[in-house]
């Protein structure tokens, strides 16, 4: 009998579908921290997932290999993990590999072999192809060529540990107390299939840029027509693999800010654009009419991060929950509030953020809480912050 | 054996019958018969005034209204405005002989021939019973994992914009950096299709127009011309340049938001078009800019289009004409390689491709063509969208389909299976009083809508139709937003191309496949 939870989408539905707990913490003066109270806050959110994913992305965990990328790669056989590593073996300069360090876990079944490897890639001389690029479509080959494999994260100084099984359960079977980072993002998953499997966990990966997502994209069928249109494979058949690549779209391969990429996904209405000044409206109107397809439509809340942000959005009608909240020089972001107050009672600003308009915290600067509360489609003068 | 002599049971109907009681033509049976209560009629000739067809007619020698049913085109209008509803047209209950491969039609048409030796002439649109894909796709709806939204309580967009899309948006110090082409704003997916002065009388293309105004969306000409009158309402008018050229000068081009090349028609594809020199009246004569009372012949194909880049050229010289300010459209008939068809449009420069099914209508076509030639817009539409897809041209061009849109229902449908709009046509007339009776072709449509006889026209008040249509579009709109909330999704643009929206029913895997959606249960 085959293991379904290393398989994908076993019962061949045209969505997965399913709903969870997102956590999001950042100390925008870079400096690192453990992940304890990151654990917590997810813990206290476990009714909202049911044991069938959890995961963290983690950054500047590797400061001993600070222009490597980390491959953070998952495999069900020991078979997979040699053709993998045949296959990476002439593309890339491997500098280290080495098993990812586990601990038998109460709850944690099945697990899977998850190696990683700080490589350098090795780009043909007469290639024009530019080096992410070369990277993304590594991956997005491992991912679709390779089987028994899968590459959980790809960016440097980072790191993606991810599971079947509730977070605090990953966290343990991960022994992420052992790391430290400047930036965590967490996700207790809740799919309405009775089978999960490894990979599907969140958070997603591209390259530095991870999402974890609470929500259902009701759009997903307009949303992937739009993006394999342009190549993207969708092979996962979740929402979230679309919001990657929408990320990995706008905010990397279209360097468009993350103001604008919000706007993108969670864009204003109509009639709110028609009340813009001209400048505002032919942008939005030529993002909406442009970008159509990427109009994430249903509920959603996303915490997403690269090594130097962390930025939350909802649904434009905000049909989920997030809670953005800052003290000192961290932000947090969760589903809960009361997750936020579990690790640190007393906070500067705790806020409801509107729907569709985007927080965003960056190294050097955090968010005021007066820029997310109202319907503010001007950019944000952020709140600067001694590194 | 003694014959009887038939007993008589009306006792107005006189016993005798004189020759005007007989068939004019008496080698065919009536599609229709007529059926007059004598008790409820009350000889007000009214079906007299109302049939264009001479249906009705009174006999004076007999002081009844008698009729002619094989004059009787069931168009209904005598039974509609008859006061004492004296008047039923039914199917002639007299059939031929019930034949599994030769029909009553097939005997008809072979009579009509034999006596004409003509091309039998139809109109509107495909009447055959070939499958309507839309009755077989169903739509999905959100349950518990995602909220479905109400219309009524929360925002629900229907605005779409019609032109070409560049593909990635250039942004300099949080303004827009790149050019935009030309764009149109349309308040729903829902366009009236190409319907020209000449197969309408002035007072319904007036009404669409104006609806078109009200509605904030746009109609199209059609190969007709632009009358003078209708020059107001060129924000929201689409001109088309039609093989024959009627009606197109610099004044005409650059009077509308958006130009169309039509290359064919779903209800004929492949033919031109023909409009009787009984249409061609002084007014369609100045808008058409031919004589009047000649006949208004458009060419099969237009003849400086052979080939794939004498369109580039023609799409560029009207490009050119309009200084690159409005879309250029092409549309073409549904034909089985519509989908490399469409690839070469688009790859030849135009901004909107339009695509006609095979039960899109006509105000002239010969029935042969009408119901043999062509596609479902169905597949012609999955297949287009999926071509240019793998193609990666998608992104970049307006996809608007039309021929066979009914209801609300088939626009949902046809969005999820990738259009960006639609085009209705025989909906609108329906919603002016046509009654599917295909006679257009004939000048002499009683409700005053293919005809151009200012005694037939003036059935229709251009200002009640414009009520109708825009009544009827408002209504469809009403029930895609409820139909966008039911699936959780609170955008049109949301919709398009969302295909595991769609289930088939009854469908063969193949088509299935075509179609680009899962079974249902799966």
């Amino acid at each position: 009998m085959r293991d379904l939870s290393m398989v994908c989408n076993p019962y061949n539905e045209d969505k997965v579908i399913s709903a969870c707990s997102i956590f999001g913490m950042m100390d925008v003066s870079g400096k690192p921290f453990s992940g304890e109270p990151v654990f917590r806050a997810m813990e206290n959110m476990h009714d909202r997932g049911n044991g069938l994913g959890g995961g963290f992305a983690v950054y500047g965990i590797y400061p001993e290999f600070p222009d490597h990328y980390a491959l953070h790669i998952m495999y069900t056989s020991q078979a997979a993990r040699h053709e993998t590593e045949q296959y990476l073996e002439p593309r890339f300069l491997v500098e280290r590999s080495e098993e990812i360090p586990t601990r038998k876990t109460d709850g944690i079944n099945n697990e899977p072999l998850v190696y990683r490897y700080f490589v350098l890639p090795k780009i043909p001389k007469q290639s024009e192809v530019t080096e992410e690029d070369f990277m993304v479509e590594q991956v997005l080959r491992v991912n679709a060529e390779i089987d028994g494999a899968f590459v959980f994260s790809s960016g440097k100084n980072m790191g993606v540990f991810k599971g079947v099984g509730f977070p605090e359960q990953i966290a343990r079977y991960f022994r992420l107390e052992e790391y430290q980072g400047h930036i965590w993002t967490a996700h207790g998953r809740f799919p309405t299939n009775s089978q999960a499997w490894w990979g599907g966990a969140h958070p997603f990966c591209m390259l530095d840029w991870t999402v974890v997502h609470n929500g259902e994209l009701s759009s997903y069928g307009a949303n992937r027509a739009y993006l394999e249109t342009i190549g993207y494979k969708c092979t996962m058949f979740t929402d979230t693999e679309v919001l990657t690549y929408a990320i990995d779209l706008i905010l990397r391969r279209e360097k468009l800010p993350p103001e604008i990429f919000a706007r993108v996904i969670s864009p204003p209405l109509w009639e709110e654009i028609d009340r813009m000044p001209e400048d505002e409206r032919k942008l939005q109107t030529a993002l909406r009419s442009v970008y159509g397809g990427l109009l994430m439509n249903g509920p959603f809340s996303i915490v997403v991060a690269n090594g130097s942000q962390m930025i939350a959005v909802t649904d434009r009608i905000r049909l989920r929950p997030l809670t953005a909240a800052t003290k000192d020089s961290t932000l947090y972001f969760s589903s809960e509030e009361a997750s936020i107050r579990l690790v640190s009672l007393e906070l500067d600003h705790v806020w409801t953020p509107m729907g569709g308009v985007p927080v965003i915290g960056k190294l050097g600067a955090l968010p005021v809480p007066e820029q997310s509360t109202k319907r503010n489609y001007t950019t944000s003068t952020p709140v600067e912050v001694a590194r | 054996m003694k014959i009887e002599e038939h007993q008589n049971n009306n006792p107005s109907k006189p016993a005798q019958r004189k020759a005007s009681d007989f068939k004019i033509r008496s080698n065919r049976l009536s599609e229709f018969a007529v059926q007059r209560d004598y008790d409820r009629c009350i000889k007000c000739e009214v079906c007299i005034k109302q049939c264009s067809f001479d249906v009705h007619y009174r006999d004076e020698e007999d002081d009844l209204i008698k009729h002619r049913p094989e004059n009787c085109v069931g168009c209904h209008r005598c039974a509609v405005m008859c006061p004492t509803a004296a008047i039923s047209i039914t199917p002639n209950p007299a059939q031929y002989r019930a034949h599994g491969s030769w029909s009553g039609e097939h005997v008809k048409d072979i009579n009509r021939q034999a006596e004409t030796g003509g091309v039998v002439l139809t109109g509107s649109g495909n009447d055959k019973a070939a499958p309507v894909y839309w009755d077989r796709m169903l739509i999905n709806a959100s349950q518990v994992t995602n909220p479905s939204i109400d219309p009524l309580r929360e925002p629900m967009e229907l605005r779409t914009y019609i032109g070409a899309k560049p593909a990635s948006v250039k942004v300099k110090d949080g303004k827009l950096a790149s050019e935009m082409p030309p764009q149109i704003k349309i308040q729903m997916p829902i366009l009236f299709s190409a319907i020209s002065y000449g197969a309408i009388s002035y007072n319904v293309q007036k009404a669409i127009a104006e609806a078109a105004e009200e509605l904030g969306t746009l109609y199209n000409t059609g190969e007709g011309g632009l009358h003078p009158d209708f020059y107001k309402y060129k924000d929201n008018t689409i001109v088309q340049v039609a093989s024959g050229r009627f009606g197109v000068h610099p004044d005409y081009l650059n009077a509308a938001r958006m130009v169309e090349i039509k290359i064919g028609q779903g209800a004929k594809p492949g033919i031109g078009g023909h409009l009787a020199g009984e249409k061609v009246s002084e007014s369609v004569s100045i808008t058409r800019m031919i004589p009047m009372g000649t006949d208004a012949i458009s060419p099969a194909p237009q003849h400086d289009i052979y080939s794939i880049e004498d369109l580039r050229m023609l799409i560029f010289a009207l490009k050119e004409a309009t200084n690159y300010r409005v879309p250029v459209s092409v549309k073409i008939a549904a034909v089985h390689n519509a989908a490399a068809i469409a690839s070469g449009i688009v790859r030849a420069g135009a901004d909107v491709v339009a695509i006609d099914g095979f039960r899109g209508g006509t105000g002239a076509a010969p029935k042969a063509i009408r119901d043999n030639v062509g596609l479902p817009i169905e597949f012609a539409l999955a297949a287009v969208d999926q071509r240019l897809r793998d193609e990666g041209i998608r992104n970049q061009v307006t996809l608007i389909s039309g021929g066979g849109i009914r209801c609300a229902a088939d626009i949902v449908k046809a969005i999820a299976l990738g259009a960006d709009a639609v085009y209705i046509g025989t909906a609108a007339l329906i919603a002016v009083g046509c009654t599917l009776c295909q006679k257009c072709y004939s000048g002499k449509c009683n409700w005053g809508i293919a005809t151009q006889n200012p005694y037939l026209a003036k059935r229709v008040n251009s200002e009640i139709a414009k009520n109708r249509l825009v009544n009827l579009v408002q209504g469809w709109s009403h029930e895609i937003k409820e139909m966008l909330g039911g699936m959780g999704i609170n955008s049109i643009e949301s919709l398009k191309g969302s295909r595991s929206q769609l289930r088939g029913v009854g469908l063969t895997s193949e088509e299935l496949d075509i179609l680009g959606i899962r079974p249902a249960g799966m």
